[in-house]
């Protein structure tokens, strides 16, 4: 099959962040010796005082982050999601949001990237754990163009945030040039009949299921929210109000990732036919993408999900009268 | 935000002005007489919030009054300048401690220490950089201090800058591995602007540091990681200035400071109890007596 070529975000991430680095003296990366895994070779090369490779210590990793944004630097914070957010949960809690400091941490290889390397290694609980810390903004990039968004975004910024630095292979689906800022989600397809909400590796699955639905008649608006918390409120309702149905995708945890959230707000201001998927339980062995369909993520997921929540729809609704 | 209270931060320059002048018997008295106004301080915030970590504040209330009084360089009137040194204060829950000296620098007015633990007070149970304006980290869970200290030692010398970081430890938290992650980290860059000091008062929460999870040989171990070690009687503040001084083999420097925990108050000196006991009248009565007697 000839699909559209793929790309992996990590190269695009090194090449923003180095380009940066030329124009900002205070841009510094931070590793924990993911040094060739955060594709941060060529970044030492060119700027070898400013890569501080502390060696497998996150916690230490995440605190030398907020010193130096104490001192004045703005520090890309990178290591493997699942060991950055999980072993420095409470570093990124209190030394740098709590703390307000400027600190961009970088989880690379989120999600189910790690694939046969198993649930240790996957980072499927990012969004959950992040999300709960307040003042801290998560940001799940899509493709190439959305990594270079994010990076510049974050950079910015002016508080700490957390991106999702995608491994995940996926094609360009992000028109060049899309808005990206909290409060600007994107709509990718318009439709009316429900809208699939997508982010990360599920946007091109979105996109594909709801090319395949339009062929049986059904007009599925697809909305990507890369800024996962804040959440562009205003735009979910909208598309709650609009299209009066809603699937959510994410390659992450049900319990409290971007679907939570969605379900959070609608519940509460504007409910609707809801389904959510995501991750739920401890995976089993396999690659990224046998895993991403195990758990219910594949494009005929996303059109199942469309259909029942259609389904409900139509069910709520008074016949009209004959 | 709290806001700056120029006239005790002029008394403030005035003191570390004399402190510095190099009469070593003036600025040892100076500095005494600082530390039993704070102590006294701390025993009324803690006795009227009916709360407080009493016994490590007391503890501390030497190194504090040293490193401010004699030993960074700091504007409280611009506590975000650049080039500031950093006090980072890792033991969070010594804040009442801390909040007393800030105050009596000039770093915000002293009547504020007056609603310590009260309900919407900037002064909570740890310190918060957001509403206290010299506070560099927000700490309270413990074995945080030593890597920010290490970030903004990291800081100093990519820029170039002179400022000094001190990162001030409790012993008990030593037990935590952050510490050791960054003490490796320190001593493998050398950071020889980073001085992290150990308030060893010998006792944690519940019992002696020994007897819980030991940390002797505590010399060898920072020794091992690469420090330059230096020890110090933690509640004499000639000691502690000597100790303070720059680093002088290349490594960063940790001082081990001796110290009792409750020190200054005869029913609180190294009882366990102490270390978040709320005094009753009567013990806030003899309190000032006692600390009155240290202020002569």
């Amino acid at each position: 099959m000839n699909g559209p070529t793929l790309h992996d975000c990590r190269q695009v991430f090194a090449e923003e962040l180095a380009a940066l680095a030329r124009e900002d003296p205070r841009v510094v990366a931070v590793c924990n010796d993911s040094v060739g895994s955060g594709n941060l070779t060529a970044f030492r090369e060119e700027f070898p005082d400013r890569l501080i490779n502390v060696g497998i210590a996150e916690q230490n990793m995440v605190g030398v982050g907020a010193g130096l944004a104490n001192g004045g630097m703005v520090p890309f914070v990178s290591g493997a999601g699942p060991f950055l957010t999980g072993r420095a949960l409470e570093q990124i809690k209190a030394d740098v949001a709590y703390s307000r400091r400027k600190v961009v941490l970088c989880g690379h290889s989120p999600g189910l990237a790690y694939g046969q390397l198993g649930p240790t290694h996957h980072s499927v609980e990012d969004l959950s754990w992040l999300r709960a810390v307040a003042d801290l903004t998560v940001v799940v990039p899509t493709d190439r163009e959305q990594t270079r968004a994010a990076v510049r975004w974050a950079y910015a910024a002016e508080g700490p945030s957390y991106l999702r630095i995608p491994r995940f292979t996926v094609p360009d689906v992000v028109p060049a040039g899309s808005p990206f800022a909290p409060g600007a989600a994107l709509t990718l397809r318009e439709g009316v009949d429900l809208t699939i909400l997508a982010i990360g590796s599920l946007v091109p699955r979105a996109l594909a299921a709801a090319g395949e639905l339009a062929a049986e008649g059904i007009s599925a608006r697809v909305l990507n929210t890369p800024f996962v918390h804040p959440l562009d409120e205003a735009a979910v309702l909208r598309a709650a109000a609009e299209t009066g149905a809603l699937v959510v995708a994410e390659e992450a945890t049900l319990s409290g990732g971007l679907g939570a959230a969605v379900a959070a707000l609608t519940g509460q201001r504007h409910p609707v036919p809801l389904r959510l998927l995501g991750v739920s339980g401890f995976a089993p062995t396999g690659d990224p993408a046998f895993l991403l369909d195990h758990f219910g993520l594949g494009v005929e997921d996303v059109k199942r999900a469309a259909r029942e929540v259609l389904a409900m729809a139509a069910a709520r609704t008074p016949a009209p009268a004959v | 935000m709290l806001t700056a209270d120029p006239p005790a931060a002029a008394r403030y320059r005035a003191l570390r002005q004399e402190v510095r002048a190099g009469h070593a018997e003036r600025a040892r008295e100076t500095l005494r007489k600082m530390s039993a106004e704070i102590r006294l301080k701390i025993v009324e915030m803690i006795a009227g919030a009916r709360m407080g970590h009493l016994g490590g504040d007391l503890s501390v209330t030497d190194i504090l009054v040293t490193l401010y009084g004699g030993v960074l360089d700091l504007d409280p009137e611009r506590p975000e300048a650049p080039g500031r040194d950093r006090l980072i204060l890792s033991k969070g829950h010594s804040a009442a401690a801390l909040y007393a000296t800030l105050a009596r620098c000039g770093y915000f007015p002293g009547a504020e220490l007056g609603t310590f633990l009260a309900p919407l007070s900037p002064l909570g149970g740890h310190p918060d950089r957001r509403k206290v304006p010299g506070v560099e980290s927000n700490t309270g869970p413990l074995g945080h201090g030593l890597p920010v200290g290490v970030g903004c030692a990291l800081a100093a010398r990519l820029r170039g800058a002179p400022w000094r970081t001190f990162v001030v430890l409790g012993d008990g938290e030593l037990q935590e591995g952050s510490n050791w992650e960054a003490a490796m980290a320190a001593g493998h860059h050398r950071l020889t602007s980073l001085t992290a000091v150990v308030d060893r008062n010998r006792l944690q929460q519940g019992a002696r540091t020994e007897e819980t999870n030991a940390l002797e040989p505590l010399a060898a171990k920072w020794e091992a990681f690469g420090w330059e070690v230096r020890r110090a009687d933690g509640h004499d503040h000639a000691a502690l200035l000597g100790a303070f001084a720059p680093a002088a083999a290349g490594r960063p420097v940790v001082v081990l400071a001796d110290t009792v925990k409750g020190k200054g108050l005869s029913f609180a000196e190294d009882r366990a109890e102490w270390h978040h006991k709320v005094p009753d009248a009567g013990q806030v009565a003899l309190a000032r007596a006692e600390l009155k007697e240290a202020t002569r």
